[in-house]
């Protein structure tokens, strides 16, 4: 048997590409968990940022000081922000078996788990792309991505991570990222 | 000392800081009165934030934006020839750079305080962390504190000060943290309210400032008749470090409950195999121990958070009835019988009659990741040696060979 390493920690695995803000998202949803009283280690994979390379990004979660400094290998849930990604890279790879995969993708979540034979879980799956580009006019999908992550994993408030997003972009884009992590909580699709 | 009283938890300031950022909101807080940086990943964000909390005037320091490291220090010795407080920031080819002036400023007894982001050295060009950079400088005339977590590098940068600058040490002090796996790491934070900085930290008082009125010559020439005295005297300053960094933390901890030690102490009373390490590497060095535990091991870790001075009397204390001594470190010392870390330890122990087995395993070079299954593969090696009775003098670890 495997040693758990990872006791009372939730440990989620981020896929973007460089520039996509998966690296602030992740954060974000960190500084929630933070202001709801737990303890947080939000981090990328480390390296020059180079624009539209996939880039990674790992959270941890825990009412406890967290020890633990390595990459998160093994992880409770994964978020994909980028639909372009998924015939790139297996973004089920380590994931636990009752893990929770998160996609911004235009497939239904049992496709998902055609693509991917993942059977156990849960799937999430939300239009981010469709969103952002109807509310913000722009590719900024991470933000309803993670209000996806959000409404699937309950491990957050989704006002909490709304008004820490508003803290780090007051004013319109605040505004507007809050609209679009709003529909995407409601639209997200779990199966 | 300063007398300090408990600070209650609604006066503290929690948020989420990387290591970079918790270190720069210290440096804030201690009210420097120059800092000169030279920008270099993976310390950046030091001097970022700091340039920003200096651009929106939350601080009154002169930020002087020098054009090396060379530089950097060489400001910064002059200032603090003053009677300034000073800082700066830097890794890997920027503290080699430094080289030079780290000397100058230890033996000029320059109480700076300098913020590491452990990084690799070249070549090939590597961002990652490795200790290679301030294990390098370790007798450069620095003390040296390793931190673990964001909490502990800004707690650290705080105290450095107050240490660096009492009379019996005038010494600069390195603060160092993994760069990127904590210096890019978001963790909570707790910040102390400003007023309670001050209060701890003071203004600094020079002994022997630079001064247009009263001119004095600082470190021009000392030949044979003179060169030896101030190494003696250099050397005896280091040596009262410990004293004095007792002292701080006590105070320290009397304002925040939080303390650390020369050495922290998890779980080696009754352990037979004690891993010894620093920085980010001991935490998951804990984790491993306590799911260890769970299967029966007699396993402890001693986390050193002091490296120069090297903290002799508390590590062989807390090591000399193990078995064995696992020591995990992010160096290799080409050439060395061993690498620093054990070199310390193995020449720490040398005066015992009975001495546990020491393993050395070199980790991590250049950023590469070291989970917690790499330590128990240095454990499991550890216990085959003590089974056979004999050890390598060191090896690596999580590299392909």
């Amino acid at each position: 048997m495997a040693l758990d390493f990872a006791k009372g920690i939730t440990e989620f695995r981020w896929h973007g590409r460089g520039g996509q803000g998966v690296v602030t998202s992740n954060q974000m949803l960190g500084k929630a968990a933070l202001a709801e009283g737990r303890y947080i280690q939000a981090f990328p994979e480390f390296g020059p940022e180079r624009t539209g390379a996939p880039v990674r990004a790992f959270l941890r979660i825990s009412k406890d000081p967290i020890q633990i400094y390595a990459q998160v290998y093994h992880p409770d849930i994964v978020v994909c922000i980028d639909p372009t990604l998924l015939d790139v890279v297996n973004p089920t790879e380590g994931l636990k078996e009752d893990g929770v995969l998160v996609l911004n993708t235009t497939m239904s979540p049992q496709e998902v788990r055609d693509k991917f034979d993942f059977r156990t879980g849960k799937v999430v799956t939300v239009d981010a792309s469709k969103i952002a580009m109807d509310i913000l006019g722009r590719p900024f999908y991470n933000m309803p991505t993670m209000a996806a992550a959000v409404k699937a994993t309950g491990i957050v408030k989704l006002e909490t991570v709304i008004q820490t997003v508003l803290d780090r972009y007051p004013g319109k884009i605040g505004e507007l990222n809050k609209a679009a992590m709003e529909r995407a909580s409601e639209e997200a699709q779990v199966g | 000392m300063t007398t300090v009283e408990r600070i209650p938890a609604e006066k503290m300031k929690i948020e989420g800081l990387t290591g970079d950022a918790a270190i720069a909101h210290a440096l804030k807080q201690a009210d420097v009165d120059v800092l000169a940086a030279y920008p270099i990943t993976p310390q950046t964000i030091i001097v970022e934030d700091f340039e920003k909390f200096y651009a929106n005037g939350e601080v009154k320091t002169k930020v002087i934006p020098v054009e090396s490291e060379h530089s950097a220090m060489s400001a910064c010795v002059g200032a603090s020839a003053t009677g300034a407080r000073v800082a700066t920031a830097t890794a890997s080819a920027g503290l080699a750079l430094m080289w030079e002036i780290l000397y100058c400023a230890a033996s000029m007894r320059m109480p700076i305080v300098l913020t590491v982001a452990n990084r690799a050295l070249s070549a090939p060009i590597n961002i990652h962390n490795d200790w290679s950079d301030s294990y390098g400088a370790r007798d450069s005339g620095f003390i040296q504190l390793y931190c673990q977590n964001s909490q502990e590098a800004y707690d650290t940068t705080l105290m450095a000060f107050k240490l660096a600058e009492d009379h019996r040490v005038l010494l600069p002090v390195m603060v160092c943290i993994d760069g990127f796996i904590l210096s890019h790491n978001v963790e909570r934070v707790e910040m102390l309210p400003d007023d309670a900085v001050k209060k701890f930290l003071g203004v600094r008082e020079p002994v022997q400032p630079l001064d247009p009125k009263n001119p004095i010559t600082m470190g021009p020439l000392a030949l044979t008749d003179y060169y030896f005295e101030f190494k003696e005297q250099q050397d005896r300053a280091i040596h009262a470090a410990p004293e004095v960094f007792k002292e701080v933390e006590e105070a320290f901890k009397k304002m925040t409950g939080r303390s650390y030690g020369m050495v922290e102490d998890y779980k080696t009373e009754d352990a037979e195999i004690i891993i010894l390490t620093h920085s980010t590497p001991a935490g998951t060095a804990k984790v491993v121990a306590d799911t260890l535990r769970e299967q029966g091991e007699k396993v402890g870790v001693l986390r050193l958070k002091m490296f120069r001075p090297f903290p002799v009397k508390e590590v062989v204390e807390k090591v000399k009835h193990a078995k064995a001594v696992i020591v995990f470190e992010k160096c290799l010392s080409f050439g060395a019988t061993c690498n620093p870390l054990a070199l310390e330890l193995r020449a720490a122990l040398y005066n015992l009659d009975e001495r546990p087995m020491v393993t050395d395993f070199v980790i991590g070079l250049g950023g590469r990741d070291v989970p917690p299954t790499t330590i128990v593969e240095g454990y499991n090696k550890t216990k085959e040696y003590l089974a056979k009775g004999e050890a390598p003098l060191y090896e690596t670890l999580g590299v392909r060979k």
